[in-house]
């Protein structure tokens, strides 16, 4: 059998088809790295080309409102940018943000679990202990912090340029203990079995054996979690812009449109930040769900 | 006799079973060691196969591991033809001409491992083939030689049973050609139909390719079929150790009395039989004198007191008080 057939005739896709829940998020997630991925194609405008910009449009409602217009569907912000163009591009940075922020999490997180985990005694404790110390933490303190300290290192132009990549490091590097005390049990249990041993036997370096032999066998349940991290990191990311230290008006996030709207809430304008909050709830929340159904589907105690 | 192809001299191995460090200082326990191996000594020579017997627990596996080097002794020493394993596993060269085939099938294969990369794998890690042609024919090769289809290399291991998952295992232990193999429990996780189509292909494998096993088992049966030499381990130590044919013959220690008393037998049917009394003592604490004599029914004051030393019985040597005073009879 091939292995697309096998895919085919799998209990995951079974399971996965039996799932409306499953079906729905994996549409709307899709949808939403879609529209991200392809927004400098599909947008109906560029919002980050200033000669395009009037200020003659700004304010405008959705079109679906008496004075809208229906060039812009979801209406425009204070600098005239059509929102739904915001939104799509605000997504893909969102959504760049979370991914890479997982992955950073998920290399540090991956490492230090194996080896903790296969080399056991003082570097196990060592290890564990730092990662316990920062889950006691809240993810976004410690975000923050980061982010603080390399505003306060870095001179200001310097550091607009590189804001993006330091708040994939700051959300990476709060997230990476959860990974790193998963990886950590499977490999526990994992050492014991006979055929690490037979590695062993002959002679395999140990960072051979932990990544040839180990890795692949710990990296179900792990893959699960970041999943359902990834819709954290991407709060994690609005939160931090929302709040003002995340990604600048220039390069808007998700979270920033959101910040911008908030100051027009009161005076009527609101859909400048309801749409953008809407979209990013819609965004984290089909990853959470679809995330919550891999989990269900992989585990085999659980069907 | 022929050429020593592994020694053992004295091999004892501690194991620390204190609590953790804190726990430990805080209820003021001292540190608390368990000896799994004590004092055994062996040699087995080219082309030939020990085996060691004994109940749960009694130190056979470590032994297994110790002559393949997966643990270091905690006192004496084990030799690989002569050198030091420490120093012999040092080079890849003589690490090569060892491997091991482990007790529980369904463990010792890499699941996410196709069977081709499995049997593979040793060849690779010693550098013995390069060119992928060469590595592909190979595989086929030693799967055909322990009856397995060279197509079955594609699949995973879960696609098979367990006599035939035991079969890649002993295909991947060929693979790097090695000439010592260390078979821990081989047979004891598969049904005894399957059992014996293993022993035989271990056999036939030993004869055609000269190997030297270590054999270790609790099924006397099992061992019966396949040893040279027997060594019958009681709380991790060798009780008597001699050619297999003399023990099972003649069984001189009361423990390999008792344990051969216990083999279900055809002529035994409808008779009362002597079962093996009492548990296996903890290792952690263990009886003075010799560890038997709790559950031995020759034993006296001196068995309470003084650890039998091994006394040489026509080519056995036996570690008994009461046999070496001729209480047995």
């Amino acid at each position: 059998m091939n292995a697309v057939a096998r895919f085919i005739d799998s209990d995951f896709l079974y399971s996965f088809r039996r799932s409306p829940v499953a079906i729905i998020s994996a549409l709307v997630a899709l949808v939403c790295v879609f529209g991200a991925i392809l927004s400098p194609w599909i947008a109906p405008h560029d919002p980050f080309d200033l000669a395009s910009l009037s200020l003659m449009d700004s304010f405008k409602p959705p079109a679906f409102m008496a004075d809208g217009e229906n060039a812009y569907l979801l209406g425009t912000d204070d600098q005239g940018r059509d929102l739904l163009s915001g939104i799509m591009y605000g997504t893909r940075i969102s959504l760049f943000v979370g991914v890479l922020a997982i992955g950073f999490a998920l290399a540090v997180g991956i490492t230090v679990g194996l080896v903790a985990g296969y080399m056991g005694g003082t570097v196990d404790a060592v290890l564990m202990r730092i990662a316990d110390v920062q889950l006691t933490f809240p993810a976004i303190l410690i975000a923050l912090l980061v982010d603080g300290v390399v505003r306060a290192v870095l001179p200001r132009e310097f550091h607009e340029k590189i804001e993006i990549y330091v708040l994939v490091f700051a959300i990476g590097i709060a997230r990476w203990p959860q990974f790193a005390r998963t990886v950590r049990g499977s490999t526990l249990v994992e050492r014991g079995r006979e055929y690490v041993m037979a590695a062993q036997v002959i002679g395999l370096s140990r960072a051979r054996i932990m990544i040839s032999h180990i890795l692949p066998n710990v990296l179900g349940p792990v893959l699960v979690i970041a999943t359902l991290n990834l819709g954290l990191a991407i709060l994690d990311e609005a939160t931090l812009s929302f709040l003002g230290v995340g990604l600048p008006p220039t390069q808007p996030s998700l979270g920033t449109l959101i910040r911008i709207g908030n100051d027009f809430l009161f005076s009527g304008e609101w859909w400048v930040t309801i749409f953008p909050g809407i979209a990013l709830a819609l965004m984290v929340l089909s990853i959470n769900l679809l995330g919550d159904w891999l989990r269900d589907a992989l585990n085999p105690r659980l069907r | 006799m022929s050429e020593i192809v592994l020694d053992a001299v004295e091999v004892s191995r501690d194991f620390d079973v204190s609590k953790p460090w804190l726990q430990r200082v805080v209820s003021r326990e001292p540190k608390r060691t368990l000896r799994a191996v004590d004092n055994v000594s062996f040699a087995i020579s080219r082309g030939t196969t020990l085996s060691l017997v004994g109940e749960s627990g009694c130190g056979k596996s470590t032994v297994a591991r110790l002559a393949v080097g997966l643990y270091a002794p905690s006192g004496g020493e084990i030799r690989f033809e002569g050198q030091p394993l420490s120093a012999a596993r040092a080079q890849a060269a003589l690490r090569r001409r060892m491997n091991m085939i482990f007790q529980d099938p369904y463990a010792s294969l890499n699941p996410r491992w196709r069977v081709r990369d499995i049997v593979a794998e040793p060849i690779r890690a010693f550098g013995l083939l390069t060119a992928r042609d060469a590595i592909t024919a190979r595989v086929g090769e030693l799967l055909t030689q322990v009856g397995l289809a060279p197509a079955d290399g594609e699949k995973y291991p879960h696609e098979f049973s367990g006599g035939q998952r035991q079969r890649i295992s002993i295909a991947r232990a060929l693979s790097s050609e090695p000439e010592f193999l260390v078979c821990d429990e081989p047979t004891s996780a598969l049904d005894v139909s399957v059992q014996a189509q293993i022993l035989n292909l271990m056999r036939d494998l030993q004869q055609r390719l000269g190997l030297t096993y270590l054999f270790i088992s609790h099924n006397l049966a099992v061992v019966r079929h396949m040893s040279d030499r027997l060594g019958v381990m009681y709380l991790g130590r060798i009780v008597e150790l001699g050619p297999g044919e003399d023990v099972f013959r003649t069984p001189r220690h009361p423990y390999t009395r008792l344990l051969l008393d216990a083999i279900p037998d055809l002529d035994m049917v409808g008779k009362s039989r002597t079962p093996v009394g009492g548990e296996v003592p903890s290792p952690i604490d263990p009886p003075s004198g010799c560890t038997f004599h709790p559950r031995c029914p020759l034993a006296n004051d001196r068995c309470r007191r003084e650890k039998p030393a091994h006394t040489k019985h026509g080519n056995v040597l036996v570690a008994c008080h009461a046999v070496e005073e001729g209480r047995t009879a």
